[in-house]
């Protein structure tokens, strides 16, 4: 395959990581981030933790997937990206880290105020390590200070920009309906009740901030754009979301709640895709006027290398899509206590 | 104070990642004997040996998690703090790291649900290849990074080419990058260790079960089966040690000096150092009890060559020599501790009084901090023995640093990890020592689920069994009985 072809194609793979990665882990992210509300009993607490028991540590798998293949195919724009965002990612790491602990030991006493803790905690960082991916995605949107080197010149404060704040909302919001919808899936009963309510409730919010942030972004990051001009076939997508967000309330309203979890996956699927239409080809943004952006084509690894891990991609990539299947197959079904649970 | 970036990020790098090496060799070592006693299971259908895989899974899966939490970090860090190196070795781990993502992490997380969750969703038949698919996922984890660690340490199948950022290393030949001249070496080493650390684990806990005289079978018997594997490993990993310092003495000569603290090439053979104290400021080992000969010996087979010392070395290339000595005397001296201790034990399980040797099962007791040790310490000797080199021979370390990042984070990053990862630490040993102090299930058919119960689901996996196929047509009526079960049971 041609270096270039290769390119557009490990662009595409880590593309799909990212979006794979939002998809799954974003759901028990957002069952974190609504950890408080939508259970209120230990009892429900336990349920809403463990309908995300068996499967978050395979979810955040993704994320490790990601990282690497990042790293692989382009290690520049990994190098460039991660040493800039050195605080925020830091933060990531320990809110992950402290979700993993929270999940595990929150039910190895019955102390109230030690499950509360845990409660407290695992909700805090599910959100903020939603908030922080949506930041990154916002900052690479909007572009950041990166030198002819490709190395980041600025502060935490370019960072922090407004747009980028807002984006790290949206995101917070997404994953919170998309969670909640999958809580409304995986409950029953008063539980699942309080889930239908706040599936509303979720939904309305994700609606503003997605409207508030499409037209932000027009504002802010009009570069963004730039493909949709160029490739009118892009706005098929733009199409595809919009369809896939009116669909969920929809199936909400018709009480079809996996059609409706099938339409927020949808959603967040449309939502990356835009994210990469948005920035090919480039993966860094520069706002130095001398300044180099980091495109997929300075930034990749060698032709070879590329090529050497598509040929692993082609032949993992169906091993782990048969895995995957036959587990979401054995914990197919409503969540139960067990004494294997948390 | 100044405070210095490049010191900073190898103290968070030594931190973390050896935080990080408390958990994986245990969950490949605990891996291997959980296929070996949910094998038994399948092979007798002795219920005790179903009890054993499940209190051991329990324990795997806090491990597990703790693999898993502090290793996303080793990830990130690459690019957080060594952005340079990354840049520099991208190209070159890209392959591993993408064969390390889609075979080993997809394939120990995804069956890790099922080994842990899944006891009753599935049949006896399908956890075990659950449980082997995590074993060999757990393997398969560490055949990658160590393939990659080991290109750090004698680099092959590359070239340099002028990158958009300076100098990379790009890869030339995939099959020499794998079988680089120290991967086989260092990776079986590894792995040994793993096994000898989950051995020494389960014997640790099993002989203070047997001690206090609480559940005396189950502890027997893991016990024994640890045992088998724990002396198998610490005999071949005394090989495998031999062979991994001929390995460092053919490609990384002044590695191999800094762990023996040779100093002076001198005339004639040189010296093996039992023990001592190397000074490096005098440049010579102090109080040291040596072998005459003995290095010559181990290296080159006679006792008149000479090995080349320090001195070879020019200066601004040669490792540190305190640490690396230090850490390779504790590693060596323990596997020598390890080989007497399962010896004597398999002497008087022969004779068939270990059991009453109480003195002995204390000794296993407090003998599994010693496998910690010898795998912290063997990999301190070898990333610092490497220094002050990031790639040996190309990349130093000081030009492996992120070019953005500022000495206060790198701080800040410090003390929160310290922070977090003492309250990890904390809580792991506590929730470690509620399920030791909990114990296994008693062992009925189907450990857990209500005693009454306990013959029909044995009738029903049975059926499931004869009738792999119809597995799940079988799973609605087990469904309704755990819930009788679990109703009763409910905390």
């Amino acid at each position: 395959m041609e270096f270039e072809t290769l390119q557009i194609f490990w662009f595409v793979t880590v593309g799909f990581f990212l979006a794979g990665y939002a998809i799954l882990d974003g759901f028990d992210l957002g069952v974190g981030i609504m950890h408080l509300l939508v259970a209120k009993t230990d009892h429900e607490r336990r349920l809403t933790m463990n309908s995300i028991g068996p499967l978050w540590d395979g979810n955040e798998v993704w994320l490790v997937v990601f990282g690497g293949a990042l790293f692989a195919s382009f290690p520049e724009a990994y190098a460039t990206a991660f040493s800039m965002f050195y605080l925020p990612l830091h933060l990531v790491l320990f809110g992950l880290i402290f979700r993993a602990v929270s999940l595990e030991f929150r039910s190895k006493s019955d102390n109230p105020i030690w499950r509360k803790a845990w409660d407290v905690g695992f909700f805090l960082a599910s959100t903020v390590t939603t908030f922080i991916f949506g930041v990154a995605v916002g900052g690479s949107i909007q572009g950041l200070p990166i030198d002819e080197k490709f190395i980041f010149r600025g502060g935490l404060l370019d960072l922090l920009q407004p747009y980028a704040l807002m984006v790290g909302t949206m995101a917070v919001a997404t994953f919170a309906m998309h969670g909640t919808i999958y809580l409304y899936l995986k409950t029953e009963g008063e539980l699942q009740e309080r889930a239908h309510q706040w599936m509303w409730r979720t939904f309305g919010f994700f609606l503003v901030c997605y409207v508030l942030t499409t037209i932000a972004t027009f504002e802010v990051a009009p570069h963004a754009t730039q493909n949709f001009r160029e490739y009118p076939l892009a706005w098929v997508i733009v199409l595809l979301n919009v369809l896939a967000i009116a669909n969920i309330p929809r199936a909400i309203h018709l009480g079809r709640p996996g059609y409706a979890f099938f339409s927020s996956c949808c959603t967040i699927a449309a939502l990356a895709t835009l994210f990469g239409a948005a920035l090919f080809p480039n993966l860094i943004l520069t706002t130095l006027p001398d300044g180099q952006s980091l495109t997929i084509f300075n930034s990749s690894s060698s032709h070879g290398t590329l090529h050497l891990m598509q040929i692993i991609a082609f032949i993992g990539a169906p091993l782990v899509f048969t895995y995957t299947c036959i587990i979401y197959w054995v914990f197919r079904g409503k969540v139960e206590l067990g004494h294997n649970s948390y | 104070m100044e405070l210095d970036v490049l010191l900073l990020s190898r103290l968070q790098f030594a931190f973390t990642i050896m935080f990080h090496y408390i958990f994986p060799p245990l969950s490949i070592g605990l891996g291997v004997l959980l296929v070996m006693m949910e094998g038994m299971y399948l092979k007798t259908r002795d219920p005790q040996y179903e009890a054993m895989a499940r209190f051991w899974t329990r324990v795997f899966a806090v491990n597990f998690a703790m693999g898993v939490a502090s290793g996303i970090v080793m990830e990130f860090e690459f690019g957080t703090n060594w952005a340079a190196y990354s840049r520099y070795v991208g190209d070159v781990f890209g392959s591993a790291l993408a064969a390390e993502g889609l075979f080993a992490f997809f394939l120990e997380s995804g069956f890790l649900a099922i080994l842990v969750f899944g006891w009753d969703r599935v049949g006896p038949k399908m956890h075990f290849f659950s449980t082997l698919m995590v074993s060999l996922g757990s393997i398969f984890s560490s055949v990658w990074i160590i393939i990659a660690n080991s290109w750090q340490q004698t680099p092959a199948g590359y070239h340099i080419v002028n990158g958009p950022n300076g100098p990379r290393a790009e890869i030339l030949d995939f099959w020499a990058m794998v079988f680089n001249p120290s991967t086989v070496d260092r990776l079986s080493h590894t792995l040994l260790g793993a096994f000898i650390l989950g051995a020494f684990f389960v014997m640790s806990i099993s002989a203070y079960y047997v001690i206090k005289e609480r559940h005396l079978d189950f502890a027997k018997r893991s016990f024994k089966i640890a045992l088998a594997l724990g002396t198998a490993s610490s005999l071949l990993i005394a090989i495998s040690g031999h062979s991994n310092a001929n390995m460092v003495a053919e490609n990384q000569p002044a590695k191999l000096a800094a762990f023996e603290g040779h100093f002076h090439t001198g005339e004639g053979a040189s010296p093996l150092y039992i023990i001592g104290w190397p000074d490096e400021e005098a440049q010579e080992v102090k109080y040291g009890v040596a072998i005459p000969g003995m290095l010559s010996f181990l290296i080159h087979g006679d006792f008149e060559t000479p090995v080349p010392g320090l001195d070879t070395i020019p200066d601004e290339d040669e490792p540190p020599v305190f640490l690396p000595f230090m850490t390779y005397h504790v590693m060596v001296s323990l596997g020598v501790f390890f080989i007497a201790l399962t010896l004597l034990s398999c002497f008087f399980l022969w004779r068939g009084t270990l059991f009453e040797k109480r003195w002995l099962l204390w000794a296993h007791v407090f003998a599994v901090v010693g496998p910690y040790i010898a795998n912290q310490a063997g990999w301190v000797s070898a990333e610092v023995g490497r220094q002050p080199f990031i790639v040996y021979g190309h990349l130093r370390t000081s030009d492996g640093l992120s070019e953005a990042v500022v000495a206060e984070h790198v701080l800040v990053s410090i003390i929160m990890f310290g922070l977090i990862y003492a309250m990890l630490f904390v809580v792991w040993v506590w929730v470690l020592n509620h399920k030791i102090q909990h114990g296994p299930e008693p062992a009925v058919a189907h450990a857990g689920g209500a005693p009454i119960s306990g013959g029909k689901d044995l009738l029903i996996a049975t059926a499931n069994l004869s009738q792999p196929g119809k597995g799940h047509s079988l799973s609605g009526i087990r469904d309704e009985e755990e819930d009788n079960a679990q109703t009763e049971e409910e905390e």
